[in-house]
């Protein structure tokens, strides 16, 4: 573990990125403090440039753009979180029932993993948003539909290498019943590898959750990014801020998950360490 | 004959696909809460009792729902996607209206995307942890970050609003009446925008996978060989690696096709480009959930058609492949 830790640190990219996600978890835990009550009050005049008394100026209603930024950042966080918790259960569950079972089971379960690889990702996520209305559930529900299928075929191929090694078939041999070689030998085989896999997940879910925001399908009564930039778009031409700076903060939330995300990747996958 | 016979295969293998998609389709409309007749036909209250009753109809929301499953998929067979009481018009042939700008874009995002993308990789790849090589992967890095529909938004305060260069938004100018070159021209000045704006994100997902594959076919034997036959680099790279390293990109390029279609929706928005996307867009706005499980039908089985090609393609880039 020490050396996988001193050969993360070793890439400058994943620290910088690592270090970014510190400032924003800091951020998110700090919001309540710096910008105390709604971030959907109103606070001041209309269109305000940034650089005056608000940092990153008003949006068209007088909202703080910079409190509302905070409050996205919590929204986005939560999503990318839990939608991305939610996917690798699912996907483990397939994708091991896939690798350990073989045989008719992994063919079909396969056959469904590839269907949902293949359908377009973001029209089936609006179309799960839309039906079920939108809100926080149902942007995590249409998020984890879609990121799923990644997790389940890493978990099977991994199951299926694992599943011929000598330890498995040493606990099969001695008895062993097949949650005890799933959950205490093959699982934590493969853990490192989810990990890593995971981790590069948050990022298209924040930035899946940031479009479906976009094209109003968020939460309607929670800030987040994409909601922002949305209610800014009809004043792009007078107020470029309120579209630019909430982009920005999508772009470093997503490039420092990213970054982190091919560090741990680096560390924890050995077959992609050469490269 | 035998690329008949493969084809003829794949195209079989392609129908359950189809089949599964339909099944998706009636599965997500019994997913709404409610009643479903009042779930198509948008918010409660635009719609008459007549529509209400022809959607239950149409969809045999009053019959058992094994009867249901089957009048459903008699009515996709026959392609009848049914009608959009927003639009008074078939969702058939409102997206059939459509489809034209959004080919464009998506065609002309993705030939760019393919072609700029390889390129990037590959000059990468054989200048591996060059200056080259740092600056091409830093830039597909920050391209893999950015959300489509804020490339868009950025790129119109530049270039249209501050430098007053290309036009903000739509397919044409209005009332111009161009025709020929000229109309070419301003089509091709208004889908610059979009089109940079959709295709930046693969872009960087084909430079990031021609780098890896190209590094990886340096290694070979065959490449060994041939420069020990003397061969220049150049001839190496273009004659032997090149095709070999092109396989993984052509895979991705399948695999990415429906996550095009999903990208097209947000930057047509941006842009009021007036194809599918908009549409669909539109149809969100009225919640018109008849007509966006029309889109989602159509783009799901655009690509896989689009699959099928990546396959042809395949198998003329790798004779080993037994058809």
């Amino acid at each position: 573990m020490r050396t996988g830790l001193a050969r993360f640190a070793r890439n400058r990219l994943a620290l910088a990125g690592a270090a970014v996600l510190l400032g924003l978890i800091v951020l998110v835990a700090l919001t309540p403090l710096l910008y105390p009550g709604d971030p959907f009050r109103l606070v001041g005049p209309a269109l305000q440039p940034p650089g005056g008394p608000f940092l990153l100026g008003t949006d068209t209603l007088g909202r703080d753009v910079a409190a509302e930024i905070a409050y996205g950042a919590r929204t986005s966080l939560i999503i990318g979180l839990s939608a991305t918790g939610a996917a690798i259960l699912l996907g483990t569950l397939i994708g091991g029932l896939a690798g350990y079972y073989r045989g008719g089971v992994e063919v079909a379960l396969m056959r469904l993993t590839e269907f949902f690889q293949t359908i377009p990702a973001f029209v089936l996520a609006i179309l799960i948003v839309a039906i079920l209305s939108p809100s926080l559930f149902s942007e995590v529900v249409a998020i984890v539909a879609v990121s799923w299928p990644g997790i389940a075929r890493l978990v099977r191929g991994e199951f299926v290498a694992l599943g011929g090694r000598e330890f498995v078939l040493a606990c099969d041999g001695l008895g062993a019943g097949d949650a005890r070689i799933v959950f205490r030998h093959m699982l934590p085989n493969c853990t490192a590898a989810i990990i890593a896999v995971g981790t590069l997940l948050i990022g298209t879910a924040v930035l899946i959750e940031a479009g479906l925001a976009f094209l109003g399908l968020g939460d309607p009564n929670v800030m987040s990014w994409g909601l922002i930039i949305s209610s800014g778009r009809a004043v792009l031409r007078s107020a470029w801020w309120i579209c630019t700076f909430p982009g920005m903060a999508i772009l470093l939330t997503v490039l420092a998950i990213n970054l982190v995300g091919d560090g741990l990747n680096e560390v924890l996958n050995p077959r992609l360490r050469e490269r | 004959m035998r690329l008949a016979r493969f084809l003829g295969y794949r195209l079989l293998l392609a129908i359950p696909v189809v089949l599964s998609i339909v099944v998706l389709n009636f599965f997500l409309i019994h997913l709404a809460p409610g009643d479903a007749a009042s779930v198509l036909a948008g918010e409660s209250g635009a719609a008459s009792p007549e529509y209400m009753e022809q959607l239950r109809h149409k969809f045999g929301l009053d019959q058992p729902l094994a009867t249901q499953f089957g009048v459903y998929l008699l009515n996709m067979l026959h392609l009848d996607l049914g009608y959009s009481f927003r639009n008074d018009s078939p969702v058939g042939s409102l997206i059939v209206d459509r489809l034209w700008p959004t080919g464009l874009l998506m065609l002309t995002a993705f030939a760019a995307a393919l072609l700029i993308g390889t390129l990037l990789g590959l000059v990468a790849a054989t200048g591996r942890n060059s200056w080259r090589d740092a600056v091409i992967s830093l830039v597909s890095l920050v391209a893999y970050a950015t959300p489509g529909f804020w490339l868009g938004l950025m790129m119109i305060v530049v270039f249209a609003i501050r430098l007053g260069w290309l036009p903000t938004s739509g397919y044409d100018t209005v009332g111009a009446d161009n025709e020929g070159w000229d109309a070419v021209w301003d089509v091709g000045r208004h889908l610059v925008m979009p089109a940079v704006a959709l295709a930046l994100f693969y872009l960087a997902v084909y430079a990031r996978v021609m780098r890896a594959s190209v590094l990886e076919q340096v290694g070979m034997d065959y490449v060994t060989t041939a420069r020990a036959k003397g061969q220049t680099e150049a001839r190496v790279m273009a004659g032997h690696v090149l095709r070999n390293a092109l396989l993984p990109v052509v895979t991705m390029a399948g695999v990415q096709a429906g996550n095009l279609i999903g990208g097209s929706i947000v930057v047509e928005t941006v842009f009021g480009w007036p194809g599918v996307g908009t549409l669909a867009f539109n149809a969100l706005q009225s919640r018109d959930l008849n007509l966006l499980l029309g889109i989602f039908f159509v783009s799901a089985c655009l690509v896989v058609v689009i699959n099928l090609a990546v396959d042809l393609v395949y198998v003329c880039l790798d004779p080993r492949l037994e058809l």
